[in-house]
């Protein structure tokens, strides 16, 4: 291990204390003015792969008989797409379409770094170029899938605004979804009593709508970050195996391998839920109510 | 597992991944696929074009045939009672010109006949002259008698 461990006895806390602790350097005073650069390098390194290629591909993108490479971004292209054009019916190809893409191909790359072996990498990449803390899945920071929602989530109420207007979307927040009170003149008992509650539908439908915009970043970045924790948290489980012996060494590389067959899905999986919901999102702030 | 700037930082980043996408990536793709689309759409639209055209043009082709098949009968219909007719007036020529010929051989031989018995005759009387002039030129003068010998070859 790293050299300040070196004098310390490695037990497993330790081992997945340092694999779990983030390249963090402060920029100001205070903790928030903390900033993770293995999160930040890693995600942009990956953004920028990801997109680059796929750019370097459209950009000689012909109409005629596809590359090979052009058949299968085409693939993806028409795979968001399709998912797109059933969520969300308008003018999708400004915006929200591509916008999907982007997310859906650079959380799925930046998910996919949790196949990289953790020791491996640390032992022969990052140590040797002095990194003594790097963590390479940008998404098991809650940083990063909380900035993606909340940047999701800020798209949600733009466009509330711009489909409604402002003073639509602020009659949205209180009127719906259970409806705005009546000021009719009531015609017996009951319905003066009705009348006089009935404000309290101001009140019922903003709570409603509160509820709803704190929940939606939160599940939105929760489930993918508690996904991909958890994943990096039963790798370094399994990788404690080899601090058991040549057998548990063997036992522990069976496991992790089946693990890793099995987290492709997760982190597949976990790539195209964050894309749907963010369509989703997106999709519900262009309807009125 | 704090909250930090790497927040910020990282939804800039975010930011900054869908304005290239929106702007770079997508277009292209989105052009290439659409152009593709309306080229096999249009290549479709051509082909069953094609095949309706092939369709009308073998009906076509089925009617010319009938009708040259049927023109070709009536042109062999019609050759056929011309040349019977041609035969038929070759017959009557043919047949005109051998009694023609005929009458013709006919009336030469009449003339030959003539000839030959005008021929004869002058022989004859000069023949009978001539004998009668042996048998009478004792008794009887050839003058006296001439004129009864040329009436009687008149006669025949």
């Amino acid at each position: 291990m790293a050299t300040e461990h070196a004098e310390q006895a490695l037990t497993p806390s330790s081992y997945i204390t340092h694999h779990l602790s983030f390249n963090a350097k402060p920029i100001g005073d205070g903790s928030f003015w903390v900033l993770n650069y293995d999160s930040l390098i890693m995600s942009v390194l990956l953004g920028v792969l990801v997109m680059g290629l796929i750019w370097w591909v459209a950009r000689g993108a012909s109409s005629g008989v596809p590359s090979k490479g052009q058949a299968f971004v085409e693939l993806i292209f028409s795979f968001v797409d399709e998912q797109v054009k059933n969520i969300f019916h308008g003018n999708r190809h400004s915006f929200i379409a591509p916008t999907a893409l982007t997310v859906f191909l650079w959380v799925l790359a930046m998910n996919a770094m949790d196949f990289l072996p953790v020791d491996v990498m640390h032992h022969f990449v990052y140590a040797p170029l002095g990194l003594e803390h790097w963590r390479s899945v940008p998404t098991s920071d809650i940083n990063t899938t909380f900035a993606l929602a909340l940047a999701v989530w800020i798209l949600m109420i733009f466009f509330s605004i711009k489909v409604k207007g402002l003073g639509g979307w602020i009659h949205e927040l209180f009127c719906a979804p259970f409806g705005s009170p009546s000021f009719a003149a009531p015609k017996s008992l009951g319905g003066a009593i009705g009348m006089l509650l009935s404000p309290l539908l101001f009140v019922a439908n903003f709570a409603f709508n509160l509820i709803e915009y704190i929940s939606k970043p939160l599940s939105h970045s929760l489930r993918l970050f508690g996904n991909m924790y958890a994943g990096e948290v039963i790798f370094l489980l399994i990788g404690l195996w080899a601090a058991t012996g040549v057998t548990g060494t063997i036992f522990g590389a069976i496991l992790g391998a089946g693990w890793s067959i099995f987290h492709i899905l997760i982190v597949a999986l976990q790539a195209f839920i964050f894309m749907m919901l963010t369509v989703v999102y997106l999709a519900m702030a262009h309807e009125s109510h | 597992m704090n909250i930090n700037f790497t927040l910020i930082a990282q939804a800039i980043a975010f930011a900054v991944l869908i304005w290239f996408t929106v702007k770079f990536v997508w277009p292209p793709l989105l052009s290439a696929i659409e152009t593709r689309q309306k080229e096999i759409a249009d290549g479709l639209a051509a082909a069953s074009e094609g095949r309706n055209a092939l369709e009308v043009a073998a009906k076509k082709s089925e009617i010319t045939l009938n009708e040259a098949k049927q023109k070709a009968s009536e042109i062999i219909g019609q050759a056929e009672k011309r040349g019977s007719q041609i035969v038929e007036d070759a017959k009557g020529t043919a047949k005109i010109e051998g009694e023609r010929i005929i009458a013709g051989a006919k009336a030469e031989i009449d003339q030959e006949v003539n000839r030959a018995k005008e021929g004869l005759r002058s022989q004859v009387s000069a023949l009978a002259i001539a004998g009668a002039e042996k048998i009478l030129r004792k008794e009887i003068n050839a003058s006296a008698h001439s004129e009864m010998l040329s009436k009687l070859a008149a006669e025949l």
